[in-house]
């Protein structure tokens, strides 16, 4: 046993955390509010800081914030709390001793459990192209990555971001303002595909084309190349055209890391597959976050990770009554000066109906999509006011039979008893 | 206006709409073309009141939409081949098939002077009685009546009796809305003696009867039966006027034999009429017991089947009480027509000749003939307006002259009334107005002087004559009516009889012609105004207001007429007629199960070609609609402000669904005023039933069996614009003109494939410059809304829905008086509804100051308002013309 600056209590349970990320922290905050003395708290994180605001590392990136803004709790906070934090590239956990209940870190770190909760998170999609592990190929997920960009942009000319998604935009964006020329490759014709239609598509395409962005769109890379040192210079596509670049950023999205889950012979599919009390089939192994996956589905945004963390806090805290279920994720692009608002299921089928709003001069553009006069999912460009609204609306399945004509123009506009 | 009046001249003149003929001072503006209109203080009808209609004469004296050039078969042409043409075909259709093959359609708007030449032309010189006129519709019941009565066209009394009365009686009066002004003397009458009793007689409960102490609404119709049970009422020993009736009058006993045996009890009245027993016996006893009592009606008496009965079943009261020419009592007519008097005057209906003679005695037809020097005066009565126009249709006239009149519009069976335009040989309009149901028909268009170019004299309903002066120098090539009239005349070949320069002339032969041979040797008559023979040109343009007879015994004018009992008939003795009721000629049934009645609205005059110039006077009552009682509606099952489809055997047309219990159950009221140039199914004139008075061949237009059912349109929509538009494709579309924009009312039976390209290729014809579009669509209900905005100002707006529910339109209209739009503005545009702060003042209420319904119901609330007058003080509402007042008492 290591643990030897924390006197034990007997009465104390032990709760070992792996991951010090956003849903597992969102977790231990909630465990501790919920069941104040229940567990000793041990946390180990693969990265070395305390707990930072993942999702802030794009205004990093810009220069909206520094590190230091988005650190969510520092160590001192740790020790306030009486939590055992392990961080850095030594401590990542290695193994699982389920029979045991230990887990061990790559310095030989190891710590009991009498629960465990995994918050593993996600890793990177990498492309699996030619030349992905040349020098300047990096991905945009953590700290690190955001140092080397500031880096490259503070020697080079030339970026390359793979991926017109939420990431790929914010890193397209952030590296714009640091100076750099940068491309964004897509592979749709349409950005943020997975969020936006065609229409708010391209309205964000101009307004980013704006700020100097350029996009290859509809593009595959086939290969990237690089020089005698190892180091990229450019990109090749299938139609044979070549992009020159200093540095390229794989924003194609993440999976979920399941790895040492999987070792543990904890069961798997694409994420640790956990119930509607986020328990793994191990009962007393727990899971939140990206990593996990519950009744089918994975997660990349962070509305549901905190309502996950909420559940399992208090399963952990032995309360027992709350049970998850994933709501509609509202997405929100973090560049500034573009408000952009999606939730749901926003492109609908033939059993829906659609609303649309479209002002280009003054670049606004909303649809609604309506299916038996219930909100089923929401795009907003340009006026994004009453994106909070549309996802209460969605997620009470409310009847906006009386609402429909002021719907699509806001909350400002019910009258006092329609509101009601 | 601007601060140097110098370049202003002001002029006195007169209202050219209803017949109570307001006095007005126009401030006139000769450059910029603009007047500012106010009421002229001693003007004796008005004494510096103007209703709402008049009040916006100076936002009808624009240019545009005037007919400015003559036009020959839809090409322009000179006046000398226009006028060359009219003569030609005038002579030609008369060489062939004889004078009665040509008519003269004119006019109550035309001034004395015009019509007497027009006369003089049609009845002395060609030699035909085909001259008739629009005031056929509104008063040829009164002149049957008053002539059967008195032996002349004679109104006894005058406005001043309003004040004098001690009971006034409105007979199918909506008094308030159709002689505003009058409506505010009586009033102003009551609250300065709240002794007068007011009593509304009238099938609906209209505004009118905010001053009533009683209202009669008696079964449409029922008015002959409502004053026989009066007559024998009052033929009480002790309530007839027995000294009265044995000196001045006759034929007592055969009526008042008549009003018993038809009204019997007055149970049984009040059973006929469907009136409460009490009430009725209230307005008898009331009647009985006031000597002061004025009798006023309107067209709910004139305009009917037995419309001349109705009027002499009304006087024979007063001549039973002897309560006539005296002050503060008598029958009395309210005229609906500027210068309807004035036409009567000169003898603008077909039966009557010239200055109150007619064709019934040779000796007059001689005395004109001489007095014109003609030796092919006609001798007989030509056709009335409704056989004027059945004899166009069957090809007995060949050729017709209208004048200042919308027949398309406003006549009964108005279907017709156009395929018999349509298949006329010779159709000529003079007309100021270029595009009209009318003027489309035509192929000759003569362009006519507008009323603040012309220059001549009217006649109110109180015989006051008056004189109608020019505001500013004619438009383009217009000419007066008399001109026209003249030139045509004497290309006709008779120079020497229309040698003309100026109405003064004009003025000066009808005066004379009113006392050539007007003595009791040869016959006294009525109207004359021999003192006017000679009148110079300085005292005509200097003529101040004066009631007929003007003569060597009247030289200052006669107030009241009859006061002396002597009466213009063989005997010299008033007549009672013998009245039998009889019902409205065609009467509901199955198919047909309800009433059409049809009347005028507060803000509209007539076809609306002059007051939907005014945008203020198209806010009141936008678009064509119809009234029907709560139980009708449910049976019929409509919803308010949907759309129905009202039809007769003869016509049908479309207005929206005002459900009110003012209105009597069975019948519905639609407002005349809507033509094809402004509602593409709001014509009224098409279902009413061409049935006339035996007598006066007045059209019943208040009595049309009639069906509704709900017209259910795909989509409901509207369009705002600043520009006039060209849209023509919805089956129900409705024009009205704002300040700064037009309004379109709209609903389809067939979608558009695509309302996008829908609204681009109707609110944008010719592309423009830094175009942008707001556009809100919702494929599941059907909802499109779009705005255009050019240079970041509202061009134009589209609404459309499945159903009637759209936005309010006052906060969207208000939207077009800036040149730029705010940018809050603009994100609420598609709603419909103002940012949040910005007050939505409702429905207009108040025309003449733009204060709307909200705004005032807030006051009330806020300000604790209780009275009318702490409404006007706090928000100005219904000071000015107060014809909104009823409306604001309902809102307190």
């Amino acid at each position: 046993m290591t643990v030897n600056n924390i006197k034990v209590d007997r009465m104390k349970r032990r709760l070992v955390v792996i991951g010090n990320g956003m849903a597992g922290m969102r977790t231990v905050e909630e465990v501790l509010s919920a069941a104040p003395d229940k567990y000793d708290i041990t946390v180990f994180g693969a990265e070395p800081y305390g707990n930072y605001n993942r999702i802030m590392l794009s205004s990093v990136l810009c220069g909206d914030k520094t590190i230091e803004d988005i650190v969510m709790n520092d160590r001192q906070w740790y020790a306030d709390n009486g939590i055992s934090l392990h961080a850095g590239a030594d401590k990542a956990v290695v193994r699982i001793e389920r029979r045991a209940r230990k887990v061990y870190a790559l310095d030989g770190t190891c710590a009991e459990y009498d629960r465990l909760l995994i918050a593993t998170g996600s890793k990177p999609v990498i492309a699996p192209i030619p030349g992905n592990d040349l020098e300047g190929v990096i991905s945009f997920r953590d700290i690190l990555d955001v140092n080397k960009m500031l880096a490259y942009s503070r020697q080079h000319k030339k970026a390359v971001v793979l991926g017109g998604g939420l990431l790929g935009l914010e890193a397209a964006n952030g590296l714009v303002l640091r100076g750099m020329d940068v491309t964004v490759i897509h592979n749709s014709e349409v950005l943020l595909n997975r969020q936006m239609d065609r229409k708010a598509g391209k309205m964000l395409q101009t307004a980013l084309e704006q700020r100097g962005l350029k996009f290859r769109m509809a593009a595959t890379s086939q290969c990237l190349m690089g020089d005698e040192k190892g180091h990229i210079t450019a990109v090749r596509f299938e139609d044979g055209s070549e992009l020159e670049c200093d540095l390229f950023v794989m924003a194609i999205g993440v999976r979920p890391n399941i790895s040492l889950a999987q070792e543990a012979g904890l069961y798997c599919e694409r994420g640790i597959v956990v119930n509607d009390t986020l328990q793994s089939y191990d009962p007393a192994i727990y899971a939140v976050g990206e990593c996990i996956q519950h009744r089918g589905d994975t997660f990349g945004l962070v509305a549901p990770l905190f309502e996950q963390a909420k559940v399992c806090a208090n399963h952990l805290s032995a309360h027992g009554v709350a049970e998850y279920s994933t709501l509609p994720a509202a997405t929100k692009l973090k560049v500034t000066g573009i408000n952009l608002f999606s939730v749901g299921d926003f492109l609908g089928d033939e059993s829906c109906e659609a609303v649309h709003f479209t002002d280009p001069s003054m670049g606004i553009y909303k649809k609604l999509i309506i299916r038996d006069n219930k909100l089923m999912g929401a795009v907003l460009y340009g006026d994004t006011a009453d994106g909070m609204w549309y996802q209460e609306l969605l997620e009470k399945k409310k009847n906006i039979s009386d609402i429909r004509d002021v719907l699509i123009f806001g909350q400002a506009y019910l009258t006092a008893a329609e509101a009601a | 206006m601007a601060d140097n009046t110098a370049a202003f001249k002001s002029v006195q003149t007169t209202c050219p709409y209803c017949g109570v003929g307001c006095g007005i001072n126009a401030l006139v503006d000769e450059q910029t073309h603009q007047v500012e209109i106010t009421g002229n203080p001693s003007h004796p009808a008005n004494f510096g009141r103007l209703c709402s209609k008049g009040s916006a004469l100076g936002e009808t004296v624009e240019l545009k939409g005037r007919l400015l050039q003559p036009r020959v078969y839809g090409r322009e042409a000179s006046w000398g081949e226009a006028l060359d043409l009219v003569a030609d075909s005038l002579i030609s259709t008369i060489e062939k098939y004889g004078p009665d093959a040509v008519a003269i359609y004119g006019s109550g708007q035309l001034l004395t002077e015009d019509y007497y030449v027009a006369n003089k032309l049609m009845k002395g010189f060609i030699g035909s009685g085909n001259m008739d006129t629009n005031s056929r519709l509104c008063m040829s019941s009164s002149v049957a009546g008053h002539k059967r009565a008195f032996g002349s066209d004679t109104v006894p009394g005058c406005y001043e009796d309003f004040e004098q009365a001690e009971l006034i009686i409105l007979i199918g009066s909506n008094t308030a809305w159709c002689h505003p002004v009058s409506f505010q003397r009586i009033r102003a009458a009551k609250e300065a003696n709240p002794q007068l009793k007011i009593v509304v007689i009238d099938p609906r409960r209209t505004v009118t009867c905010d001053i009533a102490d009683l209202h009669l609404p008696l079964a449409i119709g029922s008015d002959t039966i409502l004053f026989n049970g009066l007559l024998h009422y009052l033929g009480r020993k002790d309530l007839q006027n027995q000294a009265y009736i044995e000196k001045y009058t006759e034929g007592f006993s055969t009526a008042l034999e008549a009003a018993a045996i038809s009204s019997g009890t007055i149970e049984g009245v009040a059973a006929q009429c469907r009136l409460n027993v009490n009430d009725l016996q209230r307005f008898y006893h009331w009647f009985a017991r006031h000597e002061k009592v004025m009798s006023l009606y309107s067209q709910g008496v004139n305009q009917s089947s037995s419309g001349t009965d109705k009027v002499n079943a009304i006087i024979n009261c007063h001549l039973v009480t002897g309560r006539i020419g005296k002050p503060g009592m008598g029958p009395f007519s309210l005229t609906g027509q500027p210068n309807a008097m004035g036409g009567r005057e000169v003898g603008g209906l077909s039966n009557q000749l010239a200055a109150h003679m007619d064709f019934a005695r040779n000796d007059d037809i001689e005395r004109v003939g001489r007095f014109w020097g003609s030796k092919t005066i006609a001798r007989k009565p030509g056709y009335p307006a409704v056989e004027l126009f059945d004899a166009i249709h069957d090809g007995k006239v060949k050729a017709v002259w209208i004048m200042g009149t919308n027949p398309a519009v406003s006549l009964p069976n108005a279907d017709k009334v156009k395929q018999a335009l349509q298949h006329c040989d010779f159709v000529v309009v003079s007309d100021c107005i270029a595009n009209t149901d009318t003027t489309a028909l035509a192929h000759v268009l003569l362009p006519a002087q507008g009323w603040s170019e012309k220059d001549g004299t009217v006649t109110n309903s109180e015989r006051c004559i008056s004189r109608q002066r020019a505001l500013f120098s004619p438009a383009g090539g217009a000419k007066p009516d008399w001109w026209i009239i003249t030139q045509v005349a004497r290309r006709m070949g008779y120079e020497q009889a229309f040698h003309y320069k100026n109405t003064a002339e004009i003025f000066r032969e009808h005066a004379a012609l009113s006392g050539f041979e007007n003595n009791a040797e040869q016959g006294l008559r009525d109207f004359d105004i021999s003192a006017f023979a000679d009148i110079s040109q300085q005292e005509y343009d200097n003529f101040q207001p004066i009631q007929w007879p003007v003569n060597r015994t009247h030289p200052q004018g006669r107030a009241r007429i009859f006061d002396d009992g002597k009466f213009y008939t063989a005997t010299g003795k008033a007549r009672f007629i013998a009245i039998e009721p009889r019902l409205p000629v065609n009467l509901p049934d199955k198919v047909y199960p309800l009433v059409l009645n049809t009347g005028r609205l507060r803000d509209q005059w007539h076809t609306m070609t002059r007051t939907a110039i005014a945008a203020k006077l198209n806010q009141h009552k936008p678009e064509p609609f119809v009234e029907v009682h709560p139980t009708d509606a449910r049976r019929h099952e409509l919803l308010p402000n949907t759309l129905a489809t009202i039809e007769s055997r003869w016509g049908s047309m479309v207005a929206r669904v005002q459900i009110t219990d003012s209105q009597q159950q069975g019948s519905l009221f639609v407002p005349m005023h809507w033509t094809g140039q402004l509602a593409s199914r709001g014509r009224m004139g098409a279902l009413v039933n061409p049935v006339v008075d035996p007598v006066s061949k007045q059209p019943e237009c208040k009595h049309t069996p009639v069906r509704i059912e709900a017209y259910q349109p795909v989509w409901h929509g509207f369009i705002l614009s600043r520009r006039e538009l060209n849209i023509t494709e919805p089956e129900y579309l409705v024009k009205i003109k704002g300040e700064q924009f037009y309004r379109y009312e709209l609903a389809g039976e067939t979608l558009p494939e695509n309302w996008q390209d829908w609204a681009r290729k109707n609110l944008w014809n010719t592309p423009v410059e830094n175009s942008q579009w707001q556009e809100y669509q919702d494929s599941g209900i059907n909802n499109y809304r779009a705005a255009h905005i050019v240079d970041n100002r509202l061009e134009s707006l589209i609404f459309i829905g499945g159903d009637i529910n759209l936005p309010e339109r006052s906060w969207l209209t208000s939207l077009f008086a800036h040149a730029e739009l705010e940018k809050d503005d603009r994100k609420s545009l598609l709603t419909g509804l103002p940012p949040l702060g910005v007050p939505d003042i409702g429905p207009v209420v108040c025309a003449c100051f733009n204060v709307g319904e909200k705004t005032i119901q807030t006051a009330i609330r806020e300000k604790n308002l209780r009275t009318p007058q702490q409404v006007g003080q706090y928000l100005k509402a219904g000071t000015n013309c107060g014809s909104c007042v009823p409306e604001i008492k309902a809102l307190l």
